[in-house]
C-alpha cells in the first residue's frame, strides 16, 4: 500500500471509532447514569421498566453487542475498499 | 433422586468431559502452550473468552449483589460488559496484528524497555493471583455445600482437574475445555432463570419477564418490589443509594479494567487473523451478554420471592430451605423482640432488623426458594464449578506464561531453547496451581477487598500504556513508564489507605469528591494519561524503527502476494 492510502485508511478507522464510542458513551454513561433520573420519568412502553433503569441494566448491554458487530462489519468493508482484504473473503474461504 | 445424587451425577459428567478434552488436546510446542498454535476459530474463541471472563463472582455472586443493591448493582452489569467495546475497538485487533504471546511482550517491545516489561509482568502476576484465590475458594464452597465433602477436599479435586488441562494442554487444552465449560455454565444459568420467570411472571424470557406484571394482581413486578422496599424501610430498588459520581467512576474503572485484564487480552492472540480477532470479541460479548442480561432478572425474582416468603413470616411457618441455609451460617436470624416473626427491614425502618443473609447464596438458593426440581439445583452446582474452573485455568496460564516467557525467555535467560521454555512453562503452571490451591484452602481475609485492586491496577496501568502504544505514535518509554508508575502509585495508595490503613474512615464523607476506592482506578487512569503526555513532551521521541512498528500494527494483515 502507498503511504497516502495508509493515512486515509487510518483516518477512516478513527472516524468510525469516534462515532461508535460516542454511542457507547451515550447509552451507558449517558442514559444509564447521567440522565437516569430524567429518563426514569418515562417507561418502556408496555412494561414496568423505568427507562433509565432499563438502560442501566439491559439496554446498554444490547447496544454494546450491536456496536461490536457493527464495528466488525464496517472494518471488513474498509479493509475491502483499501484492498487489504479481497471481496467476499470475510464471509468465506481463507487465503 | 435427591439433590445430592443429581449433583454428583451432573458434576461427575461435566468433569469427565473436561478431562476427556484435556487428554485429547495436549500441547506439543511452546506456541501451542501459549496461544493454542494461533489457529482457534473466532466462534470457539468467543465462547472460550466468555467462560474465561465469567468467574465464580459472575455466576454465583453477581445476581445476589444486584438483588441487594438494586440500581446500584448496574455498575457491574455495564462495567463488565462495556469494557468489551473498548477491547474490540481499541485493543484486540492491534494486539493480534502485533502477534506475540503476552501483554508484557507488547509493552516491552513497543517501548523498547526492560523496565516497562518488568513492571507489566509484576502487575500481570499480581492481578492474576488476586483473582485466582477467589476462584479456588468458589470451587471449595460449591463442593462443601452440595457434595458434603470438606472445603479442602473440594479445592484439591478442583486443583487436580485444572492441573490436568492447564499443565498438559496449556492454552490449547484450556481453550477447548473452556468452550465446553461455557456451554455447561450458560445452560445452568438460563434453565432456572427461565423456570422462575414462567412461575413468577408467566413470560419465558427472563430479560422481558422482570419488566412484566404479576399475572394475579396486574401490578408490575418492579413497582411491587419498590412498594415492598418502601414498606420495609429499604431504599427503592430501582433508584439505588450511591452518589452519581461514584456510580460513574466505578463503572468507568470496571470497564477500563476489564479491557486491561491480561487473561482476557491474551485470548485474542489465539485466532488466525486480525479480522478474526474483531469478530471473536463480538461473539465473546454476545455470549457474555446472555448471562449478564439474565442476572438482573434473577436478582429481581430472587428479591421478590425472598421478601414475599420470609419478611414478617411466623418462625414456625418458614420454608424448608431457610433452615438448611441457616445451618451453614449463611443465613442468620435472631428474634430480637421475641414476637415469633421475622423482622427483615432496611435502614429506614423504626424496628431493628433481625435477619442477615449472605449475598453469595442468592443464585445457589434461588432454585430451592422457587421450589424447582432437584436436578436444577444439581445443574446450578455444576455451572458454578464450570465458571470457577475456567477462569482459574485462564489466570494460571497468564501467571505461568509471565514467568516462563516474559521473565525467563525475554529478560533473564534469552538463549533458552524452545523445549526448555515449554518445560519451564509447565513447571510454572504446576507451581501456580499449587499456590492457587493453597490460597483457596487458606484464603487471606482480604480477597474481597483486593478485587477492587485488580481492576484499579489494570485500569490505571495496562490500559493507558497499551492504548497510547497504538494510537500515539510518538509516545516514548519515559512517558509510558512514568505514566504507569504514577497511575499505579496513585490508585494503590488510595485503595490501601481506605481498605487497610484506616478502614474506619472508608465512608463517602472522607472520599475525594465522593469517589469510593472501587472507582478510583478511573481517576488513576486519568493521572496516567496526564503524566505520560507531560513526560513524553519533554523527552526525545521513540526511534524510527519503533514508529515503523506502530504504523505496521495499525494495518491488518496484508494480502498475500500470490494467489
Amino acid at each position: 500500500m502507498k503511504p497516502l492510502d495508509r493515512r486515509a485508511y487510518w483516518r477512516a478507522n478513527l472516524r468510525w471509532l469516534a462515532l461508535l464510542l460516542a454511542v457507547w458513551f451515550a447509552s451507558s454513561f449517558g442514559c444509564g447514569i447521567l440522565f437516569v433520573h430524567e429518563l426514569d420519568r418515562l417507561r418502556l412502553p408496555g412494561t414496568g421498566f423505568k427507562l433509565g433503569f432499563w438502560f442501566a441494566q439491559q439496554g446498554s448491554i444490547y447496544v454494546f453487542v450491536v456496536l461490536t458487530f457493527v464495528y466488525v462489519f464496517v472494518m471488513n468493508r474498509l479493509d475491502e475498499r483499501y484492498e487489504i482484504m479481497r471481496k467476499g473473503e470475510a464471509d468465506g474461504e481463507r487465503p | 433422586m435427591s439433590i445430592q445424587a443429581w449433583t454428583y451425577l451432573l458434576v461427575g459428567l461435566s468433569f469427565a468431559l473436561y478431562i476427556g478434552i484435556a487428554l485429547k488436546s495436549k500441547a506439543r510446542s511452546h506456541k501451542e502452550f501459549y496461544v493454542a498454535g494461533g489457529g482457534v476459530s473466532p466462534l470457539a474463541n468467543g465462547m472460550a473468552t466468555a467462560a474465561d471472563w465469567m468467574s465464580a463472582a459472575s455466576f454465583l455472586s453477581m445476581a445476589g449483589l444486584i438483588s441487594f443493591q438494586g440500581y446500584d448493582g448496574s455498575v457491574y452489569l455495564m462495567g463488565w460488559t462495556g469494557g468489551y467495546v473498548l477491547l474490540a475497538l481499541l485493543l484486540a485487533p492491534y494486539l493480534r496484528k502485533f502477534g506475540k504471546f503476552t501483554v508484557p511482550d507488547f509493552i516491552g517491545d513497543r517501548y523498547d524497555s526492560q523496565l516497562a516489561r518488568i513492571v507489566a509482568v509484576v502487575c500481570a502476576i499480581f492481578v492474576s493471583f488476586t483473582y485466582v484465590a477467589g476462584q479456588m475458594r468458589g470451587v471449595g464452597i460449591v463442593f462443601s455445600r452440595f457434595l458434603s465433602v470438606d472445603i479442602t477436599t473440594g479445592v484439591l479435586i478442583g486443583m487436580g482437574v485444572v492441573f490436568l488441562y492447564a499443565v498438559l494442554g496449556g492454552m490449547k487444552g484450556i481453550t477447548y475445555t473452556q468452550v465446553a465449560q461455557y456451554c455447561v455454565l450458560i445452560f445452568a444459568y438460563l434453565v432456572p432463570a427461565i423456570f422462575i420467570s414462567i412461575l413468577v411472571a408467566d413470560v419465558a424470557v427472563p430479560q422481558w419477564g422482570f419488566g412484566a406484571a404479576d399475572p394475579s394482581s396486574g401490578v408490575y413486578l418492579l413497582d411491587k418490589l419498590d412498594g415492598l422496599h418502601a414498606e420495609l424501610g429499604f431504599a427503592p430498588y430501582t433508584n439505588g443509594s450511591k452518589a452519581m459520581i461514584d456510580v460513574f467512576c466505578i463503572t468507568a474503572a470496571l470497564m477500563v479494567g476489564t479491557a486491561g485484564l491480561p487473561h482476557v487480552i491474551v485470548r485474542f492472540y489465539t485466532v488466525p487473523r486480525v479480522r478474526d480477532a474483531r469478530l471473536s470479541v463480538g461473539w465473546a460479548l454476545l455470549f457474555i451478554a446472555l448471562l449478564y442480561t439474565t442476572a438482573p432478572a434473577v436478582a429481581v425474582f430472587a428479591r421478590t420471592n425472598l421478601l414475599a416468603t420470609v419478611a414478617g413470616e411466623q418462625v414456625d411457618r418458614l420454608p424448608d430451605w431457610f433452615g438448611r441455609w441457616e445451618e451453614t451460617g449463611l443465613i442468620e436470624f435472631h428474634d430480637l423482640n421475641g414476637d415469633g416473626r421475622v423482622q427483615y427491614v432496611g435502614p429506614n425502618a423504626d424496628v431493628p432488623n433481625e435477619l442477615v443473609i449472605d449475598r453469595d447464596i442468592m443464585v445457589l438458593a434461588n432454585p430451592e426458594i422457587a421450589g424447582l426440581p432437584n436436578w436444577v439445583v444439581g445443574l446450578v452446582a455444576a455451572g458454578g464449578l464450570a465458571a470457577a474452573l475456567s477462569t482459574a485455568a485462564g489466570l494460571l496460564l497468564v501467571v505461568s506464561t509471565s514467568i516462563s516467557h516474559d521473565l525467563l525467555k525475554r529478560a533473564l535467560w534469552r538463549d533458552i531453547t524452545p523445549r526448555a521454555e515449554l518445560l519451564a512453562a509447565r513447571i510454572a503452571a504446576a507451581l501456580s496451581v499449587g499456590v492457587a490451591g493453597w490460597l483457596g484452602i487458606h484464603p487471606p481475609g482480604f480477597v474481597a477487598e483486593v478485587v477492587a485492586f485488580a481492576f484499579g491496577l489494570a485500569a490505571s496501568s495496562f490500559f493507558p500504556a497499551i492504548l497510547l502504544g497504538i494510537f500515539k505514535k510518538t509516545m516514548n518509554k519515559y512517558g509510558a513508564v512514568s505514566g504507569m508508575v504514577a497511575g499505579l502509585a496513585f490508585t494503590a495508595t488510595y485503595i490501601v489507605w481506605f481498605k487497610f490503613v484506616d478502614p474506619a474512615a472508608n465512608t463517602p464523607a472522607n472520599w475525594w469528591f465522593g469517589i469510593s476506592p472501587e472507582g478510583i482506578g478511573a481517576v488513576g487512569m486519568v493521572v496516567n494519561f496526564v503524566v505520560a503526555f507531560t513526560v513524553a513532551h519533554f523527552t526525545p521521541p521513540p526511534s524510527e524503527a519503533i514508529q515503523e512498528l506502530v504504523e505496521d500494527i495499525r494495518l491488518p494483515d496484508r494480502l498475500p502476494e500470490s494467489t
